[in-house]
């Protein structure tokens, strides 16, 4: 309670002299968070924006809009007024996956939105059962394909990051109809991994390293182009003979069509300080986060990232069977 | 044995501090005042209040987050007594034979005993997870698909057995369930059933909007048409603690619904909320005079409650050992704990022992302090809840409709528990009990996606369900509670029972 005070107090002192100057921003902003409170992108939303609201010197509010895969948070936050008063955070499934995965999508993540940066990138990792006979990935990669009318994939729901990226790598081995058994959520799937009623999955970091410090699941790769420090033993997919699988869970700040160029420099810069902010950045790294780089954070480099995961994944999820 | 008196004077330790039982106390003390607020049940409470938390260190505010659950958990058992409006599922069973008690003069009796069972099987509970955490673990992991599946078709024949009226009405209504349990996004495919192209149903219909509708709304459309029931007991309270013949009679069931909901809670499927039903069922079945159920027996407090608040608190068993949330508050839950760095997991235990262990010992703090808060201040939420009708009606409806709107901030959700507030009020008009209905939705997700799962994995086999020893063991005990309800010699003591 003491904090919250403290909190409202100083919330209110660094309102007051904002006013005067009657330029962006001078009321609070919104951040839209197209998922539950508590989730991922919650968690970096909330990190990242109570940093940016010192540099603009008005609270950001984080709103959770949850639906539809994010995508009813995303068409609120990118349909309203570009003021500059509602941004949204969203991810690599909302921005890249979603005019794929979503026929009816009533927002154009590539032509209809002002991007502001990239907060972080989350990496990917295949898992499987502990007693699952493939080793490594090499003889993970030749029993899926030998098997794939045995083998079962676990996903945590149509739309979601392990569902995307586990599709990606279906699409890649060339085995898209292999068995796929649906989760509401990536904890009941990782709980039928763990007691061995599934084979493997794809999924975040944060959500699978526990299990697989613990040794009640083991990884084969993750899929980005290093080592993650949190797993340094679990090789990259290029390390381990699949280098083409190259996906990031990545969250990232995006605003309606038409910004002012005021607020979007400004947003841009409250972006970048917060990443370089060591509190701000200790935090993320215990996520698990890979920091944007410096081309990531501009509103350019994550239209680009945006674009090249879309183009990447838009063939493989137009294609999925949907059974 | 020492080893886990070791770990528990441990987690006193930490939860003894100053700091963590004013925090503990803070959190009840909130969340009973959120948590009695009707219609607003634990997980709106700790969606509400998990905020003020993010300042704390993370075993402070994972203590205070605790203190809010049990807190909100209990301020909804009171609401079931004394509006008749249950919280969450779980708190259904009790408006049955707590509400008629209130109604009898008897509503600090069945509040005293509520939280008197809570607080005993609480006891039992932090025991039961102090000594069986990590063992039982493994008997979680024996549960596959199929499993959970049988499980909860052994939950629904055993709801459509303990139904108030006849057989046929109940298991209509567990079928509406079931059938508006499917509407929304395919699990499997991401296509939208039933939605009819309308964008708000494509995540299908909320349990709080659906439970707020046909049971707090619906309730005051009733009360609005007869002025003189009205269901906020505003009779004498009576005095709060169980008289020696109340307390004999309570004191088995309250074992008996610890043992219960304990086993069930600790299932990472949310098997806590069958506990109440199942206690129900049992006490029923049970007690001498079966037709004092529904009229206010006070077994029928004792038990169910002691079963909700034991599996309340086992449900943190996979939570701390697995990682795995069993139910929608668990979720929240592990939120809380990722926003504070700590990754829920079976490493919690071995790598933050003072957390684990110092979030056990407060769990029966928080217990105690409920007990120490709500006997002397049941008399201020019965104040709460004694406002005029002219007061309370827009009260409850604003309540309702800012908790419904807080849970996604959707405006559409608001209407939508106004259309099914309308439904629920036709429903009683019919004479058909909302309270299956209810069980039927929150069941009909969770089988159809373990159905599913099943079958994919079985490649399509039924066989499956009766090959796994667990999966027929379960299934033969819904298929033998059923014939039992409908021998004739037997349906016709039903009938009597239920027929006042």
């Amino acid at each position: 309670m003491k904090t919250l005070a403290l909190g409202l107090a100083a919330a209110l002192a660094l309102a007051l002299p904002a006013q005067a100057q009657s330029k962006y921003p001078e009321r609070p902003i919104t951040m839209i968070v197209p998922f539950a409170a508590g989730g991922p992108t919650d968690i970096i939303a909330r990190i990242v924006s109570e940093n940016m609201s010192k540099t603009l010197g008005q609270q950001i509010v984080v709103e959770n809009v949850a639906g539809a895969g994010g995508t009813t948070g995303i068409t609120r936050a990118v349909t309203a007024a570009p003021d500059g008063y509602t941004i949204a955070m969203g991810h690599l499934g909302t921005f890249s996956a979603a005019p794929a995965t979503y026929p009816g999508l009533k927002y154009d993540p590539i032509n209809g939105m002002q991007t502001i940066g990239l907060a972080g990138g989350t990496p990917i990792l295949i898992v499987a059962k502990k007693a699952f006979a493939p080793k490594d990935l090499k003889e993970f990669v030749a029993y899926v394909k030998a098997n794939s009318d045995k083998v079962n994939e676990a996903h945590a729901g149509v739309g979601s990051v392990s569902w995307t990226t586990c599709t990606l790598l279906k699409g890649q081995l060339g085995v898209p109809k292999l068995n796929s058994v649906a989760y509401r959520g990536t904890g009941p799937a990782l709980n039928d991994l763990v007691s061995g009623q599934v084979d493997f999955m794809c999924d975040q970091i944060v959500s699978v390293a526990e299990q697989i410090k613990a040794g009640t699941i083991k990884a084969y790769a993750v899929a980005s182009a290093e080592r993650s420090p949190a797993l340094p033993d679990v090789p990259t997919t290029k390390e381990a003979g699949l280098p083409e699988y190259q996906i990031e869970a990545w969250n990232g700040i995006a605003a309606p069509k038409g910004l002012p160029k005021e607020a979007v420099d400004k947003l841009v810069d409250a972006l970048d300080k917060a990443l370089n902010d060591e509190t701000v950045k200790k935090r993320l790294l215990d996520l698990g986060t890979v920091l944007p780089t410096k081309e990531e954070r501009t509103p350019a480099g994550f239209a680009a990232l945006i674009k090249r995961d879309a183009d990447k994944l838009s063939p493989v999820l137009s294609a999925a069977p949907k059974q | 044995m020492t080893e886990m008196f070791a770990n528990l004077s441990l987690g006193f330790g930490v939860a003894l501090t100053l700091k963590n039982i004013a925090l503990c106390f803070v959190g009840c003390l909130v969340g009973t005042l959120i948590g009695v607020l009707p219609g607003v049940g634990p997980i709106a409470t700790i969606a509400m209040l998990l905020p003020i938390t993010f300042g704390l260190d993370p075993v402070g505010a994972l203590i205070m987050l605790a203190g809010i659950y049990y807190g909100a958990q209990y301020g909804g058992s009171t609401t079931a007594i004394l509006v008749n409006i249950p919280g969450e599922a779980t708190a259904v069973v009790t408006t049955l034979d707590g509400h008629q008690m209130a109604k009898q003069g008897r509503a600090g009796v069945a509040l005293g005993t509520a939280a008197i069972g809570s607080f005993v099987a609480g006891c039992f509970a932090t025991l039961i997870i102090a000594a069986l955490g990590a063992p039982l673990t493994k008997l979680a992991l024996l549960f596959g698909p199929a499993e959970y599946f049988s499980l909860m078709v052994m939950g629904l024949c055993f709801a459509v057995v303990l139904a108030r009226g006849s057989i046929l009405k109940a298991f209509c209504m567990i079928m509406l369930g079931l059938l508006l349990s499917t509407v929304g996004t395919d699990l499997e495919t991401g296509q939208e059933r039933m939605t009819f192209g309308f964008p708000p149903l494509s995540d299908g219909i909320d349990f709080a909007v659906l439970a707020m509708g046909v049971f707090g709304f619906a309730e005051v459309l009733r009360n609005l048409e007869n002025p003189e029931t009205r269901d906020v007991v505003r009779t004498k309270i009576g005095r709060l603690l169980p008289s020696w013949e109340d307390i004999k009679q309570s004191i088995a069931p309250c074992l008996r619904g610890t043992f219960i909901g304990g086993t069930l809670g600790i299932l990472p499927g949310n098997g806590a909320v069958l506990g109440p039903f199942a206690s129900y069922t049992i006490e029923k079945k049970l007690a001498k005079d079966p037709s004092r159920f529904g009229r206010g027996a006070i077994e029928g407090v004792a038990g169910p409650e002691s079963a909700n608040n034991a599996g309340a608190q086992t449900a943190f068993i996979p939570l701390l050992t697995l990682g795995i949330p069993p139910n929608a508050v668990m979720a929240l839950m592990v939120g809380a704990m990722t926003i504070h760095g700590i990754i829920p997991g079976p490493q919690v235990m071995t790598k933050n022992p003072d957390l684990f262990w110092g979030m056990i010992a407060s769990m029966w703090i928080g217990n105690l302090m409920l007990l120490i808060i709500n006997l002397p201040l049941v008399g201020v939420w019965v104040k709460l809840l004694q406002v005029p009708y002219r007061l309370m009606f827009p009260a409850i409806l604003i309540f309702c409709s800012i908790g419904i709107y807080s849970v996604n901030n959707q405006p559409v959700d608001v209407a939508f528990t106004a259309l099914f507030g309308l439904f629920g009020y036709l429903l009683i008009k019919l004479g058909f009990e909302p309270a299956p209905m209810l069980l039927g939705f929150v069941l009909g997700k969770l089988m159809e996606e373990k159905l599913r799962q099943a079958l994919i994995i079985s490649r399509g086999s039924f066989m499956t369900f009766i090959e796994r020893p667990i999966s027929a063991g379960l299934l033969l005990v819904a298929v033998a509670i059923l014939v039992i309800a409908l021998l004739p010699s037997m349906s016709k003591k039903r009938d009597e029972v239920f027929t006042e």
